[in-house]
């Protein structure tokens, strides 16, 4: 999956910018970073400076008006809609600060959910999901659902949901955004091990300091410019 | 449709009133759906019920109904004369000569009157019609002013009943007894003597139709053939008994059918509506869940089925519980007068396997109709800000 000298994801030169009704706001500009497989990145910054939106371009649910993004060496912003969706489910494992699961699925509905894309039998996906469920602790939980559980707990759901098929990277933005200090430790443990363990590349936006000490490499997103 | 169903299934049951109320909207209309259907399905098949296959029925040419059809006692006896004819052992035509008439009469059920069918019949009838069979009393006299009154006739018609009078062409008539003709349209009638009525209604020798059986149910062809081949004959057609009480059936359940159909189309709307208010809501509230699900790698065809099904299931509950309480209408009976006789009519509403299929499929429309812009708008959403939702 390793680009050359084991890059797997390459931004190159990406402009973004959002229109509200013709006035346009630049948010990117001239973006460029380079991951290296298997690194846990954090991108910081003040609100508004576009974190979200350069790790919305990495997984593929937008798209640069300029410059390119490849990922595990695929240029994505070349792909259509539909094969972009099918590349998510291979590759992107999603961490959100709200967690998202749907709250009318148990826990292990939820994991399972990415696991409905894939062609494994019912019998693999059953093992995926209670492995998935065991590294995040929370095997005890699985008939659970989110409103039975912490937040803590549910954004562990949602890790487990990130991993269980094993993407090429995982991003995660402002995982630990809703959490109490406890909670917040737990799942900075979590990625680290995931990182540590299983090889995961992460790239995490965060504004808590505390959690961007876990990671290798912090960079700083500042109007539009990446220092 | 990656999707899972239980996701769809829990959604609707997680916001059980608005599911409930939305149901609730499509029953409604589904239940006069399929109500003015069985409606016109019970004209139809108390009609057809009237004639038997195996009897044929003369009519004239441009007769819409036997009031107004008028076979003169020659013709009669061109037609008993023919060799397909079936004979009595004693080598008389099986056969006879109804006269039809329309005669006004007070009801039972509140102040008013109704149109009733008195019909005159010759001594072969009651073998023609097997259903026809007195319950109380005794049957007419021939030769004499009496009649029996059908079983819907003594429920619906004031005074009607064994031992009463009936005034019938200036003339009162004795009730001597009553029949059950097993829920046909005979129920709803009254007979006599053919000879008495057309007597008493100044027409002699001049009938309504002439019913008769064949040697055969297999010679109607040939039978046919013969009558249309004779000069004499041109202003009449022959018929299978069944056939021509199913076309006197037709303009009246046509007429229920197209103004139901209209009337419930109308209210369909509503139900559409509500449905759609619904599917858009659900939309609206589970805006991040559908970026969340797009992110995820779920396709937009995927998110569209999901919320398509969504709708299509409340509109199919909607229109099982339509019909389940239609269904119960088959115990109920109404009487309208038939625009094809112009005398009232008894029937019960009947259910077929084709009404609760075009009834469920109505529903699943409004469920279509109401469902697919909410989920074409779900399939459409932008991920980044379906997800900024939040
Ligand atoms: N879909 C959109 N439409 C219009 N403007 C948008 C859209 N998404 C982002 N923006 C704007 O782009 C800029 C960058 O947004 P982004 O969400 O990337 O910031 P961020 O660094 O993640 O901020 P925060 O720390 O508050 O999450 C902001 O000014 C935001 O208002
Ligand atoms: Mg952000």
């Amino acid at each position: 999956m390793a680009g050359t000298n084991g890059t797997i994801i390459s931004v190159n030169k990406v402009r973004k910018s959002y229109y509200r009704d013709t006035i346009e706001i630049p948010v990117l500009n001239n973006i460029s970073i380079n991951v290296p497989e298997g690194e846990f990145l954090a991108l910081m910054g003040p609100s508004g400076s576009g974190k979200t939106t350069l790790l919305n371009l990495i997984a593929g649910i937008d798209r640069p008006d300029e410059g390119e993004v490849v990922v595990g060496g695929v240029n994505i912003a070349a792909l259509s809609e539909s094969e972009l969706s099918k590349w998510r489910a291979r590759h992107v494992g999603f961490v959100f600060q709200f967690y998202n699961l749907l709250p009318v699925l148990t826990a292990y509905e939820n994991v399972e959910l990415p696991l409905l894309l894939t062609n494994l039998s019912k019998k693999e996906k059953h093992e995926h999901v209670e492995f998935a469920l065991k590294l995040v602790g929370l095997s005890d939980r699985m008939y659970n659902k989110p409103g039975q559980l912490s937040g803590g707990q549910e954004q562990r759901v949602a890790i487990a949901r990130a991993v269980v098929t094993d993407p090429t990277i995982l991003v995660a933005d402002e995982p630990t955004g809703d959490l109490d200090k406890v909670s917040a430790a737990e799942i900075m443990e979590l990625l680290d091990r995931l990182n540590k363990e299983y090889k995961k590349t992460i790239v995490m936006v965060t504004h808590d300091p505390r959690a961007a000490e876990k990671a290798h490499t912090v960079r700083h997103l500042e109007k539009g410019e990446l220092t | 449709m990656k999707i899972p169903l239980k996701y769809t299934f829990r959604n609707l049951q997680s916001r059980r009133l608005t599911t409930a109320l939305t149901i609730l909207g499509i029953t409604l209309v589904v239940f006069v759906f399929a109500a003015v259907l069985m409606m016109a399905h019970g004209v139809e098949k108390t009609l057809v019920a009237t004639g038997s296959e195996e009897n044929i029925l003369i009519s004239r040419k441009a007769s819409n109904g036997e009031i107004s059809s008028i076979i003169d006692g020659e013709t009669v006896n061109i037609i008993l004369a023919m060799n397909q004819v079936a004979r009595t052992p004693a080598g008389a035509p099986f056969a006879t000569k109804d006269v039809a008439t329309v005669i006004n009469l007070p009801k039972t059920d509140y102040v008013g009157i109704t149109n009733v069918t008195v019909r005159g019949v010759s001594p072969d009838a009651f073998a023609l019609r097997p259903m026809v069979k007195i319950v109380e009393g005794r049957a007419f006299q021939w030769g004499a002013r009496e009649i029996i009154i059908g079983n819907s006739i003594a429920r619906r018609i004031l005074n009607a009943r064994v031992g009463g009078t009936i005034k019938i062409g200036g003339d009162q008539w004795t009730i001597v007894g009553r029949f059950d003709a097993e829920g046909c349209g005979f129920d709803s009638e009254i007979w006599g003597d053919v000879l008495q009525l057309t007597d008493a209604l100044g027409r002699s020798n001049a009938f309504s139709t002439l019913t008769l059986k064949l040697r055969s149910p297999q010679e109607f062809d040939s039978f046919k053939e013969a009558f249309e081949s004779d000069a004499r004959l041109q202003q009449f057609v022959p018929k299978t008994e069944r056939q021509f009480f199913e076309e006197q059936s037709e303009t009246m359940a046509l007429f229920i059918r197209v103004l139901g159909i209209f009337i419930t189309v109308i209210f369909s709307a509503g139900a559409v509506i509500g449905a759609m208010i619904t599917m858009y809501g659900a939309v609206a509230n589970r805006t991040v869940e559908i970026g969340t699900l797009r992110a995820l790698g779920f396709r937009r065809r995927s998110v569209l089925s999901a919320y398509l099904i969504e709708s299509l299931m409340i509109a199919l509950i909607g229109g099982i519980v339509g019909v389940v309480l239609a269904s119960f209408l088959q115990f109920f009976s109404i009487s309208t007068i038939n625009f094809d006789s112009f005398a009232e009519i008894e029937f019960s509403f009947a259910l077929s396997t084709g009404i609760i299929i075009s009834s469920l499929m109505f529903a699943v429309v409004m469920g279509f109709v109401g469902g697919f812009l909410p989920a074409f708008r779900a399939a459409r959403l932008n991920i980044v800000s379906a997800l900024r939702a939040s």
